[in-house]
């Protein structure tokens, strides 16, 4: 069954535990459109990143259902899982860059799990390099790299593959506010050529920042208000900021 | 802020070869490396001697138990000089005209003071012991056991102290205990097969380990499982043909030079027990299969790990 115009995620009643620990997070419903801009906000603990896991497929729930690109990704095959990542750009918030490949290395390898001739990506992984001011730190390796530098490296790799859906988890958290700025800059950028963009984040005085975009905010486990949330500015009586 | 470059969509999304060197640079300490590959030169040098070993007293006891299967051999024994070669004269006679038996030879008594000299010394021995006299003969292959019986029945008529021996029955515990070793030797080769896929085993387990974060990261950005286990499988084949050339050359020269060193026997048993060509063709195929259990395991590995991820 396919999606309605312009839903590409539908999580309905999620929840995720480990073990027999309560839940972590609970009744989880909320549905993403295609070219929003979303932030997910909530207080450190609240169940953020748990949340962004399970959005970009790195875990299963262990309730309620996931939809994605109109397909049930809970009970789909786990090979057929990449398919569906390969839509998704992922920004960690430790960033995860491979240590021992250099910047370029780094933002080509989406390109090259994908497929791509060596000839083919060299272009687009220079540009893209380019694009995040690091032109001239391509052979560098991450740990000769700054930490916004390396936050840049990671938000390239994860939108060198044109993604339907960016997802960033603290992207700001380890730079500074100009710095910050400048990345958020890039994500409008990005989601003006269409990608849903979803950004983690405990700053709300980033969430000022993007006018157009959509809030939700977890509070223990459970999205406070979904239907209030996703609105800007937050009504009132739906979401405190 | 410049506009984000714009990546073609025609970027394939599909599963497509993520292989070879730009795949194995991703996770370099996949490569199992280390002590693999001499691990898998010691098991392959071990499997083509053993393997080359079975093959050689399989050789043997077949060429053994042909030689044997229509041999007899007569001996008189009689202490009286005259009256034995009267009696070996009359035999012959009277075997040369039985149809079930197609050969006959005198064994002359130089050649039969050449076999009992290393226990009796030279020149003394037909002085001082009486020895008998010999007779080998070649009997036709459907010659049964009946037939024999007859035939000695006969050789007693003319030559009564005659006794005829079938050399199958007096080899037969020989044959036996050299096939019960070409036996053993297969269940050497199956035992380090096994220790060789356990090794591999342990060893991808223990990359997958080392390699685990960027495995996931692989996993997130879309790799597959099969993309992931091919980096391996290249890793494993490496080391797996390196380990493998070396140990075929180990093992192929210690086969050459216990042959040899057998061939200098100089024994008509031993001499039935050469390789074939046939037979080095089976060694040169040792290091292929090592080749194929090791990419085999390696791969069931890795894959069974990666289920346990997402």
């Amino acid at each position: 069954m396919s999606a309605p115009e312009g839903e590409i995620v539908q999580f309905d009643n999620v929840g995720l535990r480990y073990g027999t620990e309560r839940e972590i997070l609970s009744n989880v419903s909320f549905t993403l459109f295609s070219s929003r801009f979303y932030f997910l906000t909530g207080a450190s603990g609240a169940g953020k990143t748990s949340l962004l896991r399970l959005l970009y497929l790195a875990q299963r729930p262990s309730r309620g259902a996931i939809r994605m690109f109109g397909t049930d990704v809970i009970t789909l095959p786990r090979e057929k899982l990449p398919a569906y990542r390969r839509r998704m750009g992922v920004v960690f918030q430790d960033f995860r860059l491979v240590g021992h490949l250099s910047a370029f290395d780094n933002v080509a390898l989406p390109l090259r799990v994908s497929g791509v001739r060596e000839a083919d990506l060299r272009g687009p992984v220079e540009d893209m390099l380019e694009w995040v001011g690091l032109a001239q730190r391509a052979d560098a390796r991450p740990a000769t790299l700054s930490g916004g530098e390396q936050q840049r490296v990671a938000i390239a790799r994860a939108v060198i593959g044109r993604p339907d859906i960016l997802v960033a988890d603290e992207p700001t958290g380890n730079v500074d506010p100009e710095m910050a700025l400048k990345l958020l800059r890039l994500f409008e950028a990005l989601n003006r050529l269409g990608t849903t963009v979803v950004v983690a984040t405990h700053d709300v005085q980033l969430l000022r920042k993007v006018p157009d975009s959509l809030i939700m905010r977890l509070d223990k486990g459970t999205l406070a208000d979904p239907t209030g949330a996703l609105r800007y500015p937050p009504r009132r009586d739906g979401v405190r900021m | 802020m410049k506009k984000p470059p714009v990546v073609t969509r025609a970027v394939e999304r599909g599963l497509s070869p993520f292989r070879g060197q730009r795949a194995a640079h991703v996770l370099p300490r996949a490569r199992l490396g280390g002590p693999m590959p001499w691990v898998i030169a010691i098991m392959v040098a071990l499997t083509v001697i053993a393997a080359g070993g079975g093959l050689a007293l399989g050789n043997l006891a077949d060429r053994a138990r042909g030689d044997l299967a229509g041999s007899a051999t007569v001996q008189i024994v009689e202490a009286d000089d005259r009256d034995r070669e009267r009696q070996a004269a009359s035999a012959v006679t009277l075997l040369l005209n039985e149809p079930v038996v197609t050969e006959v030879r005198r064994v002359p008594p130089e050649e039969v003071e050449a076999l009992i000299e290393p226990w009796l010394g030279s020149g003394t021995a037909s002085e001082a012991v009486p020895i008998p006299a010999l007779i080998d003969l070649r009997l036709r292959t459907d010659a049964s056991e009946q037939a024999l019986q007859v035939l000695s029945d006969r050789l007693v008529e003319v030559a009564p102290d005659a006794r005829i021996d079938a050399q199958s029955d007096w080899l037969a515990p020989v044959l036996g205990a050299l096939s019960s070793l070409k036996w053993m030797a297969f269940a050497l080769i199956a035992l380090l097969s096994f220790t060789g896929a356990a090794a591999v085993w342990l060893a991808a387990r223990n990359a997958l380990g080392s390699n685990r974060d960027t495995i996931e990261i692989v996993h997130l950005l879309g790799g597959s499982d099969n993309q992931i286990a091919r980096i391996f499988q290249r890793s494993i084949l490496l080391d797996a043909l390196v380990g493998g050339l070396l140990g075929l050359l180990v093992g192929g020269l210690g086969v050459w030079l216990l042959g040899a060193q057998f061939a200098a026997l100089d024994s008509a048993l031993v001499a039935g027990g050469g390789l074939a060509a046939v037979d080095w063709l089976v060694l040169v195929t040792v290091p292929l299969v090592a080749m194929g259990i090791a990419v085999y395991t390696a791969r069931m590995t890795v894959l069974s790990s990666l289920r346990r991820m997402l």
